[in-house]
């Protein structure tokens, strides 16, 4: 059973992945880059200064697209134990377990399966409607947003739409332009030698001011409507891969739909409504087949939302 | 000259085909450099230095930037530019986490951490696909 979501969409998806991973990873054009490379022509670049103190990381962290996996890591982190300020966790080991199963899954058919410390999952003990994704992969998804869930599927969307998020970047693309000035004149000086205690202190301010930045997008005002979008595009073609409908996609969000207080202070206030998001969905995705849903996939469903 | 890249995750694994199901090889770890020997989609054969044996990374574990742990002058001399080499554990980092948690003693880290402990493993991954009537890697369309 093939799944199609709109072959030009995907094309112009997957246009827009590679533009956006180009700096982080820069395949092809690096890999021949480095191939064709002159080794002569290669030391003659070398600067060669006195001592060790070089600034090799000159050009720093001039966008979110500069930070390695490692200091993303540490970001999402700090996103993650905030997150965790204002909802607590729900310590039930079979669905935690479950939605790791599901997620994890759901993480490797994503254009971004390696993070520096994978992909984890938590279930919030809140009756609010909401899920979030910190960059580098930690997902967090209410019990409210799991009772809007019928099915595996439409957990699989949810799930898939928040890595979409964490591929796309958009946690690190909320931090504000003026921050990078601000901490990238520390890590210029990032070499060979430690930092001193006063640019040691900057560079901790400039951490708080960078999670502040993507918490109050993240919590409080919510992603632009083009990125929601980004990540419900990625979401059905994750879904695709994975061999879920991308239909659980709209089927979710009219249930969701159909339970948001107008006005409410969860996802009610931080995304597009689902009605405008199915709208632009249900022109895009189509199903060669109603899916027939395997007994064992509705029975292991069953079984961990019986006891969320 | 056969490009090299470096491991840029905690961890990844070396597999003896382009899938995340397939058996691995060995573990890769951060910083650990690699000779690409062939592309096949987003994955890459190849070869860590100074080990006889390759196999298959999903190239989202890999950077261009040759990453350094420990850097000495050396390191940087030989670098070119600021593009070639990337100093791991600088910037944001384990220290910045901590002074941050001195500051910040009311926000508590216990449950990112129990999270990050939660590990799934590949027969749980293969079982779950397969009782599910779901794709496993490389039968997709």
């Amino acid at each position: 059973m093939k799944y199609i979501f709109s072959r030009r969409d995907f094309l112009q998806h997957v246009g827009k992945i590679s533009l956006a991973g180009a700096g982080a990873y820069g395949l092809t054009s690096m890999l021949h880059g480095c191939i064709s490379a002159d080794i002569s022509s290669t030391l003659s670049q070398v600067s060669r200064h006195s001592g060790s103190i070089i600034n090799v990381a000159k050009a720093g962290i001039k966008t979110f697209d500069d930070f390695t996996p490692e200091q993303e890591y540490y970001i999402g982190r700090t996103v993650g134990a905030l997150i965790l300020e204002k909802y607590k966790p729900y310590d039930n080991t079979e669905v935690t377990r479950y939605v790791n199963i599901l997620g994890q899954t759901i993480a490797r058919a994503s254009d971004l399966p390696e993070t520096f410390n994978g992909y984890h999952f938590l279930v919030l003990d809140s009756n609010e409607i909401n899920a979030f994704a910190t960059p580098s992969g930690l997902i967090f998804i209410t019990r409210g947003m799991l009772g809007c869930c019928a099915d595996e599927g439409e957990l699989a969307a949810v799930l898939a739409h928040e890595v979409g998020h964490v591929q796309l970047k958009h946690g690190l693309q909320a931090i504000k332009k003026g921050r990078f000035t601000e901490f990238g004149s520390i890590l210029a000086m990032e070499t060979t030698k430690a930092l001193t205690d006063s640019e040691v202190a900057q560079l901790v301010e400039s951490f708080e001011g960078t999670i502040s930045d993507i918490t109050t997008t993240m919590i409080n005002n919510g992603y632009s409507r083009s990125f929601e979008v980004d990540a419900d595009k990625s979401a059905a073609i994750i879904m695709g891969r994975v061999g879920y409908n991308p239909t659980s996609l709209i089927t979710m969000l009219e249930a969701m739909d159909a339970k948001l207080q107008p006005g409410g202070r969860d996802f009610a206030k931080t995304h597009p409504s689902p009605s405008s998001r199915i709208n632009y969905l249900a022109k895009r995705i189509t199903t060669e087949q109603d899916p027939e849903t395997p007994d064992a996939r509705a029975r292991r469903f069953r079984e961990a939302m019986k006891i969320s | 000259m056969a490009a090299t890249m470096s491991v840029q995750v905690r961890k990844c694994q070396l597999r003896d085909k382009p899938s995340f199901l397939a058996k691995t090889i060995t573990s890769l770890a951060y910083a650990d450099q690699v000779t690409i020997q062939q592309e096949k989609d987003d994955w890459y054969r190849v070869v860590p230095l100074n080990r006889p044996n390759g196999g298959w990374v999903h190239v989202s574990a890999l950077s261009k930037k040759k990453i350094v742990l420990k850097p000495g002058s050396r390191d940087i001399d030989s670098a070119a530019s600021s593009d070639e080499l990337a100093l791991a554990g600088k910037g944001f980092n384990e220290q910045v986490e901590k002074d941050f948690k001195k500051k910040n003693k009311n926000v508590d880290f216990t449950w990112v951490d129990k999270m990050e402990k939660i590990v799934i493993s590949q027969v749980e991954m293969q079982n779950f696909l397969k009782d599910g009537g779901l794709i496993a890697e490389g039968e997709g369309a």
